[in-house]
């Protein structure tokens, strides 16, 4: 058998999903022998017009990190998609829109008017803008466009996987690429991960009567390392997470902050988590539960960390 | 044309779904805007349901479940009281306001408060305007 045509691009992410792919050290050995790596730009010089060379279909798979937030991003995931016999989504941002997504509280226009306008810190006398294209004597120069909205890969283009985390863990992506190299890859549309349970399920920490009286911030309070961290009044999501991470942070004492998705069968995991906090919130007087719920500076953010573009909603209205 | 808002109110099979029955064959009946979607307790309503609702079109939805301390199953209207408190705190941050979600308690008698209030909630979804979700256009 030939080797594996393997190509790993970056959209709107951050460079943790490649810091990732490197950890996972010497069996980054074993990928390598097994597939040649045709496309990564965080790694090889290859350029966008040799992928566009590339007949359709001739990449066996294509790991895309990152979400799809102006038009280049959208470009290379259709061609990538073309190219490609399987797309996975790698990492959050790809699966659900991750941190960028976050900006879907906001859209171009507030974007554009607090980045270029409005910061204190901001010297734009004439209100300029980015264009999309602008010409100067030597020709016309262009840029991608922004788009409005950010959206996930799987909201682009047709994805056969996807590899959770932010970043994924170092064992969930050896778990598809060692599925990969041995071509014993799980149907399609599965979410590869060790644990299609929740977070809690990987978690040794003591689950008894979860009743809370009051949310804490991280650094309000100091935890009791054996007991749950919900139950200690903490934003932990590790109720509506996928696990498979191994719940590493509840682990080192820090909520779980979602990023491995939904669980399995749960559509919108921000509405799933709120629904698992008010259910632990111990009052039943509406007055003391406005009390508790105010606590939260930002729920949005706090429930839809990785998760808003994915959303039902999508993201905030902006009138 | 006039402006038709389209609520969906969940009620629960042990008080609103009765009143909104009887209410249904009273001479006041209740207006056309409200879509009944019968639950076997407000407790049932997760939040998914509602963020649903909104996206399929509904420009307000109601949540109609038994006086505190009537549950049929003891708990159910309380944790539907969390519920929504953490949701609409939720939704005012994702630009949806805060009067087009709104919880109620009624008991099977109150068919008069029922009307009044499918009623003003109409009323105040009609101010409010239509719907609109974000539909996730990336370009534009």
């Amino acid at each position: 058998m030939g080797k594996l045509k393997v190509a790993l691009y970056w959209g709107a992410g951050c460079g943790g999903c490649e810091i990732a792919q490197l950890q996972i050290g010497d069996k980054l050995l074993k990928l390598v022998e097994a597939a040649d790596i045709v496309f990564w730009p965080v790694a090889i010089d290859v350029k966008y017009k040799d992928v566009e060379a590339m007949p359709d279909k001739s990449i066996d798979a294509c790991l895309f990190n990152g979400a799809i937030r102006n038009s280049e991003q959208e470009h290379m995931a259709r061609m990538l998609r073309e190219k490609s016999k399987i797309m996975i989504a790698y990492g959050s941002c790809a699966y659900e829109g991750c941190i960028p997504g976050l900006a879907n509280l906001f859209n171009r226009k507030t974007i554009f008017d607090r980045i270029y306008l409005e910061t204190e810190s901001t010297d734009n006398k004439d209100k300029i803008l980015p264009q999309t294209s602008y010409k100067v004597p030597e020709g016309e120069l262009t840029i991608p466009k922004f788009y409005d909205t950010v959206k996930s890969l799987r909201q682009t283009v047709e994805v056969d996987y996807v590899v959770p985390g932010c970043p994924p863990e170092e064992r969930t992506t050896w778990l598809a690429l060692e599925a990969l190299i041995q071509g014993k890859l799980p149907p399609k549309g599965t979410v590869i991960s060790h644990n299609a349970k929740a977070v809690c399920d990987d978690c040794p920490r003591k689950r008894d009567v979860k009743k809370i009286k009051k949310i804490y911030r991280n650094y309000e309070i100091i935890t009791d390392p054996e007991i749950c961290l919900l139950e200690q009044g903490l934003l932990c999501g590790g109720i509506a997470t996928r696990g498979g991470c191994g719940a590493p942070c509840p682990q080192a004492n820090m909520p779980c902050t979602g990023c491995y998705g939904p669980v399995e069968g749960v559509i919108d995991q921000g509405a799933h988590f709120l629904s698992a906090l008010a259910s632990v919130i111990d009052s039943n007087d509406p007055e003391e539960i406005r009390r508790i719920v105010d606590d939260i500076p930002d729920p949005a953010g706090s429930f839809y960390r990785y998760s808003l573009p994915d959303s039902l909603l999508r993201g905030a209205r902006i009138k | 044309m006039s402006f038709e808002p389209k609520i969906v109110a969940f009620l629960c099979n042990w008080c609103s779904y009765r009143v909104a029955g009887a209410a249904g064959t009273a001479p006041a009946k209740f207006n056309a805007n409200i879509k009944p979607v019968r639950v076997m307790c407000s407790g049932r309503v997760e939040p998914d349901f509602i963020l649903k609702a909104f996206i399929s079109g509904a420009d307000g939805v109601l949540v109609f479940g038994c006086q505190p301390g009537d549950c049929h199953y003891s708990e159910g209207n309380y944790k539907t009281m969390r519920r929504i408190a953490l949701l609409k705190k939720t939704l005012s941050q994702l630009g949806i306001e805060d009067g087009r979600l709104r919880l109620e308690w009624v008991s099977p008698s109150e068919g008069d408060r029922f009307l009044a209030i499918t009623n003003e909630m109409t009323e105040q979804i009609i101010k409010l305007g239509p719907f609109s979700h974000r539909n996730g256009e990336s370009s534009g």
